[in-house]
């Protein structure tokens, strides 16, 4: 059968380049704040450079920006793959791209300048919310009429993944962003109070499930079997794991509102779905390390296995993690402390970036017409800066909220308080320049990184670059409805 | 079950998207349904009225400097959270507060009823230099704020905006706001803002104006 049809991979290929340069920008903004947190004479006095200005900066820019760039172009090239087609509507498909830089950008821009909702993790004011919202629904458009071209009947896995990441994004995005705007620069939320409260951390958490979880469970699901050269090791499990995710995911958001003015039975409802979440969570993580059984031997030789297996190892360790701080007597301890801030990045540097790593680096040279990267010696590298970045961050932060967990709550003889506020940020110092450390290693992770995709990418920049063909599968034999003519 | 009680959902974008939206959609609904229902029941208490111009002013500068991002407003309810910051945080005293400023991480202290526990100079000088006052503070210093006169202009549109969503303004209250703020910087605004925590949204005290509980030291 002639092929008519390739695969478009130019939009794929713009988005890992969106992915590389904002992972850099994000995690340096990071690294810059945990230097505030350390030596807060860095501000200089200047205000869009002070720390509570550009942490909302890092959060975006990390999440939003380099995630989801890199959740958009691999959705892209996913949904091609696995449906033996290419885009549906590619012009449509490259105005999301450049519609969400210029989001990025936006945000990125404005919030610094104190143009802020304070909606942690939605802290853009009404005029980009309302872009964010065209583009995600044209993302939205370009994915679902893709799956409805596709030439194989049976939606893989990895597509159900990202097609709940795009529909409960949307859904979260909008309910938690509605507004009234007094002006340009300044809108105030139609909810207050314990219901604003509620609403935020409803999509706060389900950020987290759908944003940083499903999104990437997709990402996994492709680039796992693909890498590991095995079949998924269950894919009725994956399935059932499916369904659990996301249904149980949506309850858990109050478990952030412990011991609050929230109403108790939420506060409780969230914990028990917190704990029934873990079942979940690490059926995905063992689908995926066992997918590696008889594979395991890549580890020695692939630094892209690698990234995937921690990353998995992590995102288990992680919402087990997650869990148990939801128990409410874990929670009166951890909650408030910088052992949010080591949990949010084990998951984020550990289970997040490393599968995205690992994935990137799967799919670039695929995507950018080459056999390999360009240096494998610099992924190894990259693989041990990052793995000592994230440790180092890790331990110092659990360390420092574990501390401060206990001396806010010390108390003597007598039940007076043992500590003052201060003594715990004493205590804890040393372990913010720790954290510092560990954030520049991943940062310059980041960096050989991007240098390694730069030389990857040579043909890419020479434009001599060669599409690849779809491959069209023979048609079964009396299939319903037939199928689509290989004529694009 | 059997495969083919799944095969539709598998085979069909369409189908799947829609159970996809539902079964996302359930633990939302359930948890924050009652909440709009009882949030009609959570009432302002009787002397609690909304925010003053300046200290409306000073919210929103306090949401501008994203100073939730270090300081929670929120005591939870146990004992040495209470010894330490004065009586656990209730929902009547967020009942004007949009958006909520909770916090969710203590790099500093809880404020939730710092009001009347120092002196309006104190902090003046904390939030031009917070080691002039705390030496091993690491909280970054904000001296733009004391330069920065106010900008009466909108004011009146946030207010208006307010009574819109619920907030109980009258139009006096609406009129006299530009001359409220004559004068003053946003530092000023601010330290109003920030006196008034756990004193003006305080159902017992409010008539009174002490804080619930002196809560011992920061």
């Amino acid at each position: 059968m002639p092929n008519t049809e390739y695969y478009d991979d130019k939009v794929v290929r713009l988005f890992l380049l969106g992915a590389a340069i904002w992972g850099i920008i994000g995690m340096s903004v990071g690294v810059y704040a945990a230097a505030e947190l350390m030596w807060p004479a860095f501000n200089f006095d200047i205000p869009w450079l002070t720390f509570s200005r550009i942490r909302p900066d890092h959060t975006f820019g990390v999440i939003f920006a380099f995630g989801g760039s890199a959740l958009m172009g691999t959705c892209y090239y996913v949904v091609q793959r696995t449906g033996h087609t290419r885009l549906a509507l590619p012009r449509l498909a490259e105005m999301t791209f450049w519609g969400w830089q210029l989001i990025c950008v936006l945000a990125m821009v404005t919030m610094p300048l104190g143009i802020t909702q304070s909606k942690e993790y939605a802290e853009p004011e009404w005029f980009v919310d309302i872009l964010i919202a065209v583009v995600w629904v044209s993302f939205g458009v370009v994915f679902f009429a893709t799956l409805a071209r596709r030439r194989i009947r049976h939606i893989y896995v990895a597509n159900w993944y990202y097609g709940a990441f795009i529909i409960a994004v949307g859904l979260l995005h909008i309910v938690n962003n509605i507004a009234l705007p007094i002006s340009l620069t300044k809108s105030y939320p139609v909810y207050s109070g314990v219901v604003d409260a509620m609403v935020q951390w409803w999509y706060g958490h389900n950020a987290v499930a759908f944003f940083l979880t499903a999104g990437f469970l997709g990402m996994m699901y492709y680039f796992v079997p693909r890498q590991a050269q095995q079949p998924l090791w269950s894919y009725r499990f994956s399935i059932v794991n499916f369904w659990a995710l996301i249904s149980v995911y949506m309850w858990a958001g109050s478990h952030h509102l412990m011991y609050t003015a929230l109403p108790d039975w939420v506060q409780s409802v969230g914990m028990a779905f917190s704990l029934i979440l873990l079942m979940p969570s690490w059926g995905s993580a063992a689908n995926g390390l066992l997918t590696f059984n008889g594979s395991w031997h890549k580890l020695k030789t692939d630094p892209a296995a690698k990234f995937m297996v921690l990353s998995l190892v992590f995102y288990a360790a992680a919402t087990f993690e997650g869990s148990m701080m939801a128990i409410k007597t874990v929670n009166s301890l951890s909650h408030y402390t910088d052992w949010t801030i080591a949990h949010v990045h084990s998951g984020s540097i550990g289970w997040v970036a490393m599968i995205t790593i690992g994935s990137l680096y799967a799919m670039a040279p695929r995507a950018l017409g080459q056999p390999a990267m360009y240096s494998r010696k610099a992924m190894e590298l990259h693989f041990w800066l990052h793995i000592t970045g994230l440790l180092l961050y890790v331990g110092s932060m659990w360390t420092a909220g574990v501390t401060e967990g206990v001396m806010w709550r010390a108390t003597n003889a007598d039940g007076s308080l043992t500590y003052s506020f201060l003594d715990s940020l004493i205590a804890i110092k040393p372990m913010y320049l720790i954290r510092w450390l560990g954030g520049l290693f991943v940062l310059s992770g980041m960096v050989v990184m991007a240098w390694n995709l730069w030389y990857t990418a040579a043909d890419a920049r020479a434009r001599i670059i060669k599409p690849i063909p779809v491959p069209i599968p023979e048609p079964e034999p009396h299939q319903v409805p037939a199928p689509l003519p290989a004529a694009g | 079950m059997a495969y083919k009680h799944f095969e539709a959902i598998e085979k069909h974008a369409a189908l799947l998207g829609v159970l996809t939206a539902v079964m996302v959609s359930i633990g939302g609904l359930a948890e924050i349904t009652p909440l709009f229902m009882e949030a009609h029941a959570v009432k302002a208490p009787a002397h609690v009225k909304p925010y003053d111009p300046l200290r409306l002013a000073g919210r929103d500068i306090y949401v501008r400097e994203g100073c939730y991002l270090c300081h929670s407003q929120m005591i939870r309810a146990l004992r040495a959270e209470t010894e330490r910051y004065g009586h656990y945080s209730v929902a009547e005293e967020s009942v004007y507060d949009r958006p909520f400023q909770w916090g969710s991480k203590r790099t500093g202290p809880d404020l939730a009823r710092v009001g009347g526990k120092y002196s309006d100079q104190w902090h003046e000088v904390h939030l031009m230099n917070p080691r002039q006052v705390v030496p091993q503070s690491n909280m970054p210093g904000y001296p733009w704020l004391a330069k920065a006169k106010l900008d009466a202009s909108d004011i009146q549109a946030r207010m208006r905006g307010l009574r819109k969503l619920g907030d109980p303004y009258t139009d006096a209250d609406i009129d006299s706001a530009p001359a409220a703020l004559e004068g003053k910087t946003e530092m000023d605004a601010l330290v109003a803002y920030l006196q008034g925590l756990g004193i003006k949204n305080e159902p017992q005290v409010a008539a009174g104006g002490k804080p619930a509980s002196d809560g011992g030291e920061p």
